[in-house]
């Protein structure tokens, strides 16, 4: 049985992360200015590009979730008079603030010079960043992203989103770094971006093989947290994609499976397709729920979130301002309803599924609300029973890992049971 | 006096048909009015603000779809949402899966927030035939991106809707419905200075059912039924009581029980200011009828709309200042935050304003309702207790 060792990639982008928070850390004396922004619709290359760092909230909380912090932190905010109602992240957030802002690393994390509100996919983002804002008293640029409430990307929105970043976005990042926008540092940043989507889509894609040789859910929100935070467009996220791109074709070659925390799942008995983010505070012992039934899911839409690369989207250096307003209008939660269940028949189709699973967490209505429809649509078109359970992102009191496991060995036993009348 | 007893005969059969119409699911005027004339159709909208303007200038009867209330037993709607969603969107799936939408050609969800938002799609899936209009309120107010955004997304519903009803909207039809909407505002305006003044005079029960019927009917017929209201409210003006002055502020989508404002009324509080069913008076201006209709719309849009959980604040301060600028206005001795359960905008909106307002001295308490609350004695107390304490330690 093979080892659950790190991988040169696992390793990269460890020093990547520890890195940039130190450098976050430093900032402040450094003198490198901090933008605050949000996953979906992040213009990481822009940003960067006048040589500020990225700080991303919800990776932030995603990461207290991890290391067991959020519980702490949620009810912080919640005694300081935030409802017990609304988004964990935004409490994560505001709880880890009020505790000193202390970053996944362990590393103080610096105020931000900007807060970068992309309005992309979450009506939540608009409170969040008002929130920081009572608290940073620092300027905001809104930059509003049309939803694509017609299923497309209408010209004249693409239009606005570019017309926003010229006026209000670049002047911004103007003032806060004393630097003038570089047209020519942008471009190198968008080919680098692009060359990394290549190879993520061709790691996301290889989940099409038998078996397959990712995760795609559980073991690819690690596989996207480079290109969704602060390293797209960078040399060290090309790095990482390609290292990335090496090994899964080494375990394509060798028919192998993914390692997961338990081991490795090289013997597959289901495969499944996963809608919504997953739960972080038990993030462990929900994939064993999966890998102890030999489940590996081959396709999710949460990975699609900063960006649904494998329909096609690359960033452009050609154009540059108007591939980062395609970037943001094409974020996967900015797609309507209909687009989304189309995406996830693709999906059962494309990756050969057995089934699929939908995770509605309570914090986050943007995935949530409506999911109900697409479970009952999704399973009138493909013919294929879905499963629903139900967590939240970071809040422990909503992880009942004994009902999720009871609901998920269910759906698998009717998933096989199934199987066994198909002829 | 025969006067006063007609005026007062008046004003309690404009409540009463206020409240028939406002407790009607199967919108019985709305439905009159489509049989009425060949040809005619009704356009619904979601909460908070949609341009009705637009709706009327394409020949659509406007009809604001704010939930079951109370009344409506919820079978279906369940099961399209999970527990953690509020109660507005069931009772709305409860609406349109019993057919008491069917008389709707057309629906614009507003940029309200992402459970609305997800609605539209919901409604694209399940009601093909019907024209389904996602609506982004412009959150940036520069009118050479956030005006001309909204310009574009005003155009587009106008064109979608006539082609829709098979006619063409000359610029005179769409400001003859703006002439008509400022009117309506105006009107609703005149309501709300009054019930300020004299909240004896105009109960909100009162106000708020005239207000929930003026959603579903032909804005003529409402201007008659609250000028007339008006008439009869100051010729028999009530006896004035000794009650705490409140505002009641978070219940801007889903709206609360008739019994929840009643029984904040009766607990000792005078309700004088709100923003129950906002929309109405999202403008806070009056729309100039000379120019682009459009042009006139979208830039009342970008420099008139009251402030909001659904619009981005723009001022660093505005959270902060906000609450007591409406208590100023109001001459209000304390706030109610009453949120609907779920709310995403009223409560992740409410520490920021509940900060600001008790920075400044004033006395506030927070609840939670859903459409469907029955049970009022919780509030009761709370909104008592809140009473008294203003008039026993107010201003100190």
């Amino acid at each position: 049985m093979r080892a659950a060792s790190k991988d040169r990639s696992m390793e990269l982008q460890k020093q990547m992360i520890a890195d940039h928070y130190k450098r976050l850390e430093e900032a402040p004396a450094t003198g490198e200015p901090v933008v605050y922004t949000f996953v979906p619709g992040n213009l990481t290359e822009l940003v960067r590009s006048f040589g500020a760092l990225p700080v991303l909230p919800e990776i932030n909380a995603l990461q207290s979730g991890m290391r067991g912090k959020s519980g702490e932190y949620i009810a912080a905010a919640e005694r300081a008079g935030h409802s017990e109602d609304v988004c964990t992240y935004v409490k994560c957030d505001i709880g880890m603030l009020a505790s000193g802002n202390i970053g996944p690393t362990g590393t103080r994390l610096p105020k931000p010079d900007l807060l970068l509100l992309s309005y992309t996919g979450c009506y939540t983002f608009m409170k969040w960043f008002e929130l920081l804002r009572e608290q940073y008293q620092c300027p905001i640029v809104f930059l509003q992203v049309p939803y694509q409430g017609e299923g497309m990307i209408a010209p004249e929105h693409r239009a606005f989103v570019v017309k926003q970043i010229e006026d209000d976005l670049i002047p911004a990042l103007e003032r806060i770094s004393s630097r003038k926008y570089d047209e020519e540092r942008l471009k190198d940043a968008l080919r680098l971006s692009a060359s990394s989507e290549d190879d993520l889509v061709a790691v996301l894609e290889s989940a099409k093989k038998r078996p397959s040789p990712i995760d795609a859910y559980f073991g690819a929100v690690y596989y996207v947290g480079p290109i969704f935070s602060a390293f797209r467009g960078t040399p060290e996220g090309r790095e990482y994609y390609r290292s990335l791109r090496e090994e899964v074709e080494e375990r394509i070659r060798l028919g192998l499976g993914p390692v997961t925390p338990e081991g490795p799942l090289d013997d597959q008995k289901y495969r499944l397709v996963i809608e919504g983010p997953p739960n972080w505070t038990s993030f462990r012992q929900f994939w064993k729920m999966f890998s102890d039934e030999r489940a590996v899911v081959v396709a999710s839409t949460y990975t699609k979130v900063g960006g649904v690369y494998d329909r096609g989207f690359r960033h452009d250096a050609g154009d540059p301002l108007g591939t980062l307003a395609d970037y943001c209008c094409g974020c996967y939660t900015n797609l309507n309803l209909p687009s989304r269940i189309d995406l996830l028949l693709d999906y059962i189709r494309e990756y050969e599924a057995d089934g699929f699973l939908i995770n509605s967490v309570k914090s986050c209505n943007s995935f949530s609300a409506g999911q109900l429809l697409m479970l009952r649509e999704v399973e009138k078109r493909s013919g294929i029973p879905g499963a629903f359970i139900e967590s939240d992102l970071v809040d422990p009191r909503y992880f009942s890992a004994a009902n999720i496991k009871n609901r998920l060995e269910s759906y698998l036993q009717m998933l096989e049971a199934r199987r066994a009348a198909t002829p | 006096m025969r006067l006063q007893e007609d005026d007062v005969s008046k004003r309690s059969e404009i409540v009463d048909w206020a409240l028939g119409v406002a407790e009607d699911l199967d919108f019985g005027i709305a439905r009159e009015w489509i049989a009425a004339e060949p040809g005619r159709r009704a356009c619904g909208y979601l909460p908070v603000y949609a341009p009705r303007e637009v709706i009327l200038g394409s020949g659509f009867l406007p009809v604001g779809i704010h939930g079951g209330g109370e009344h409506l037993e919820i079978i279906r709607g369940d099961a399209f949402y999970q527990s953690y969603i509020c109660h507005l969107p069931r009772s709305v799936i409860e609406l349109a899966q019993t057919g008491r939408l069917d008389f709707l050609s057309a629906v614009l969800f507003p940029s309200t927030c992402d459970v609305i938002r997800n609605l539209s799609g919901m409604w694209k899936v399940m009601y093909p035939g019907v024209y389904v209009r996602y609506l982004d309120l412009p959150q940036v107010i520069a009118e050479e991106t956030g005006g001309r955004f909204w310009r574009e997304q005003l155009a587009s519903v106008l064109d979608d809707l006539c082609a829709l009803a098979g006619r063409h909207a000359a610029p005179d039809d769409l400001r003859e419905a703006i002439g008509l909407c400022n009117e309506s505002r105006r009107t609703v305006r005149e309501l709300y200075a009054a019930r300020r003044e004299r909240p004896w005079s105009i109960p909100t029960e009162e106000l708020y059912v005239l207000l929930r019927a003026a959603e579903t009917v032909p804005v003529a017929l409402f201007l008659e039924k609250a000028r007339a209201y008006l008439a009869a409210a100051e010729v028999e003006p009530g006896p004035k009581k000794d009650k705490s002055r409140v505002i009641v502020t978070g219940a801007f989508c889903e709206q609360p029980p008739l019994g929840l404002i009643k029984t904040i009324e009766r607990a000792g509080c005078y309700i004088v200011d709100d923003d129950f069913l906002l929309g109405n008076r999202f403008l806070t201006v009056d729309v100039p009828c000379d120019g682009d209709p459009l042009d006139q719309l979208a830039r009342a849009m970008l420099t008139g709309s009251v402030k909001s959980s659904v619009l981005f604040e723009s001022s660093p301060e505005g959270k902060r200042r906000l609450m007591k600028a409406r208590v100023e206005a109001a001459r209000a001795d304390g706030i109610i935050f009453a949120a609907a359960s779920f709310c995403d905008p009223a409560l992740l909106d409410r520490p920021m304003l509940r900060a600001g307002a008790e920075a400044d001295g004033i006395p506030c308490i927070a609840f939670k309702f859903s459409e469907n609350s029955g049970q009022f004695q919780q509030f009761r107390e709370q909104a008592g207790t809140f009473a008294d304490s203003i008039k026993l330690w107010g201003g100190e």
